[in-house]
């Protein structure tokens, strides 16, 4: 069996193959809940009426969808340039530490100060912990998906360690939680009295920066041939180390702002529940939106969908909610065979 | 001072330092299978959960120990059969395969648990398998103890490490096997076939990942709980590159590494709570990382190692 390249693939066929990954996922999704004796029927629309039903479903998802924009960003950016930066989760976690540190009154400042004050520190927290494995990348050629990896669980535990010390709440009845963020470092609601919150705008314009940084820069275009060829972006002189360092510090600093703003949007304060695996997820919604940054959005917004809903129907159709976190590991693995059959065929011989 | 020192003389600390190298070392050994022939299984994670649950729950059915390992292997098999189909004949990123492989047989466990035990607040407990003291052999002090009276399946990790490296270097599919990671035209042009090689490879690794996730709750644990393989899989990714790829070494790396973790919890004890816990727990990630720096300089990767390879193709 071989691969041969497609010559130039219709449209027809690059809309197919995605589709019959999305199709793909849905047999898996259905032969699980078929598993757990319900009826598929009656189960997806239960996840669509949970994820898109109502005003509160929309709002809900949305809200899901912005630590998930963030953390795509961040992985987008990063396997761009093919510095596998699995490290998001421990990004985001740092950057809701400085959002706790710094907003919980230590600055007296106006929120129109205060709020971009702490978006930037938090960034570049998430930026420094990146840079760590950058360096011993092209220092020392250490591998960076293991040393992200590990990093996760080193900084979850120094969160623990806060979060049972010096970041503790003295209001917070013994439970590992830090004080709430003051009323200037909040980021507002987007509609009064619902929990959609500016955090999803500022991932929208991120979203949006990304795209020009990745498209129309000189770091984005030397990104992408680091990415593509890394031996032929060195002999075009490209400066690779450095455009992988500031890949790394850009990735960080995104991934950061999920954290950020998951604290000083919804959450309020620092928990060691703050992140179900946003920054894992973030693995999935880069690679459904092709590493492209504008679609990363609405990866996002299909990833939470699916979370959402599928937390809805787990509440009345008795499906455990974990279906939700296998579908979405399906589709990533049919979506990467789908977009490899979009270019390539395959010859049995 | 001297407390801490005392520690590395204690059996129990020799004993707890095997056993918890025991599962290291399955699916260490799994590990290093795959990249000889080519292919990073960043799967492992969740493989070795997959493993830790198939076992436990074979046992919890009604099934005897034997028949949890080998229902284990069997789910370790399946995946690491997923992993190869999409990582080795069409040669997609192996990083975002592994990553992908692991979320899937992570959230599949997950799931399959919740529907087994939807009302369970704390996870059954299962017999598990228990010490076999080797007759003579387990009376020499500390060592005796600590080597020969474990369970039949630390006897078995040991057992993995002889038998792999005796495959890897002294038979003509270990040849094969190492070739395909150095060098798969060469391979190709004896008429072996690349591909038949490398998913063999990672089947039969991943079936050692998993009995080394069964290993925690079948010997170690006897009990599943969610997340309870914690970051042990990547750990022995860092294992393999520290061990150089070579199984002896690997062995001693998992070894050194265990009773590090050993050590730590005592330490942990001792030191009466004036040193934040956490900061113990975080020492073998940190460790781990460390022992990557020391050793990257001088790694000699599996020349072909993440490099697909296509019929033909120079």
């Amino acid at each position: 069996m071989r691969l041969e390249p497609k010559p130039a693939p219709s449209l027809g066929v690059t809309l197919l193959f995605p589709v019959m990954a999305i199709a793909a996922t849905l047999v898996v999704a259905a032969l699980l809940v078929l598993a757990a004796g319900a009826s598929p029927f009656s189960v997806f629309p239960l996840i669509v009426k949970g994820a898109a039903g109502s005003q509160f479903a929309i709002l809900e998802t949305l809200t899901r969808a912005t630590p998930l924009i963030f953390t795509g960003l961040a992985v987008a950016v990063a396997f761009r340039a093919r510095l596998w930066n699995i490290g998001a989760e421990a990004q985001l976690y740092i950057g809701g530490v400085v959002t706790v540190v710094l907003g919980t009154g230590a600055l007296p400042l106006p929120a129109i100060v205060l709020i971009p004050l702490i978006m930037l520190a938090s960034m570049a927290a998430g930026a420094l912990l990146l840079a760590g494995p950058a360096v011993l990348k092209t220092r020392f050629g250490v591998d960076e998906v293991v040393t992200t990896l590990l990093l996760n669980f080193i900084v979850i535990l120094f969160v623990s360690m806060l979060l049972e010390g010096v970041l503790k709440d003295p209001m917070g009845l013994g439970w590992p939680q830090s004080q709430r963020v003051i009323a200037d470092a909040q980021l507002p609601r987007i509609i009064q009295g619902k929990r959609l919150h500016l955090g999803f705008a500022i991932a929208v314009v991120a979203a949006l920066v990304t795209w020009v940084v990745m498209k129309k820069t000189v770091l984005g275009y030397e990104m992408r041939a680091v990415g593509h060829n890394i031996g032929a972006a060195r002999f075009a002189g490209i400066p690779v180390n450095r455009v992988l360092m500031k890949t790394a510090l850009l990735s960080g600093g995104l991934a950061a702002l999920a954290g950020f703003s998951e604290v000083a949007g919804l959450k309020g304060n620092l928990t060691l529940d703050l992140s179900p695996g946003y920054g894992y997820t973030g693995i999935v919604v880069a690679m459904l939106a092709m590493l492209n940054p504008l679609g990363v959005i609405a990866a996002a917004i299909f990833v939470a969908a699916i979370f959402v809903g599928s937390d809805a129907m787990s509440r009345s159709a008795g499906v455990p909610s974990y279906i939700a976190q296998v579908m979405v590991a399906t589709a990533l693995l049919t979506m990467v065979t789908a977009l490899l059959l979009t270019r390539y065929r395959i010859r049995w011989k | 001072m001297e407390q801490a020192f005392d520690i590395l003389f204690q059996t129990s600390f020799w004993v707890a330092a095997i056993r918890i190298a025991s599962p290291l070392i399955f699916a260490t050994m799994g590990e290093l299978i795959c990249e000889r022939a080519g292919v990073l299984n960043l799967g492992i994670e969740g493989i070795m959960t997959v493993g830790a649950f198939a076992g436990w729950f074979t046992v919890y059915s009604g099934g005897d120990l034997w028949t949890g390992v080998l229902v284990a292997a069997l789910a370790g098999a399946c995946f690491g059969l997923l992993h190869a189909t999409l990582t080795v004949p069409l040669g997609l990123s192996q990083h975002v395969v592994g990553i992908g492989i692991t979320l899937f047989a992570t959230s599949l466990t997950y799931f399959t648990y919740r529907l087994a035990l939807p009302e369970v607040t704390t996870p059954p407990k299962i017999v598990p398998f228990q010490p076999l003291p080797i007759p003579g052999l387990s009376s020499i002090p500390v060592l005796g103890q600590a080597l020969f009276s474990q369970t039949a399946l630390t006897y078995l990790a040991f057992a993995s490490v002889a038998i792999v490296a005796w495959v890897l270097y002294r038979t003509p599919v270990g040849l094969a096997l190492r070739a395909v990671g150095e060098s798969p035209a060469a391979v190709e042009a004896q008429g072996i076939s690349v591909t038949g090689m490398r998913i063999g490879a990672v089947v039969v690794g991943s079936a050692l990942m998993a009995v080394g996730g069964a290993f925690l709750t079948m010997s170690a644990f006897n009990s599943f709980f969610f997340e309870m393989i914690n970051g042990r899989g990547w750990i022995c990714i860092a294992l393999v590159v520290f061990g150089s790829w070579r199984p002896g070494k690997a062995l001693i790396g998992a070894i050194l590494f265990a009773a590090f973790d050993a050590y730590q919890v005592r330490l942990q004890q001792l030191s009466g709570g004036v040193v934040p816990y956490q900061l113990f727990l975080m020492m073998p990630y940190a460790l781990s990382i460390l022992a990557l720096i020391l050793v990257a300089r001088r790694a000699t990767y599996p020349k072909a190692l993440m490099i697909p390879y296509q019929k033909g193709e120079r």
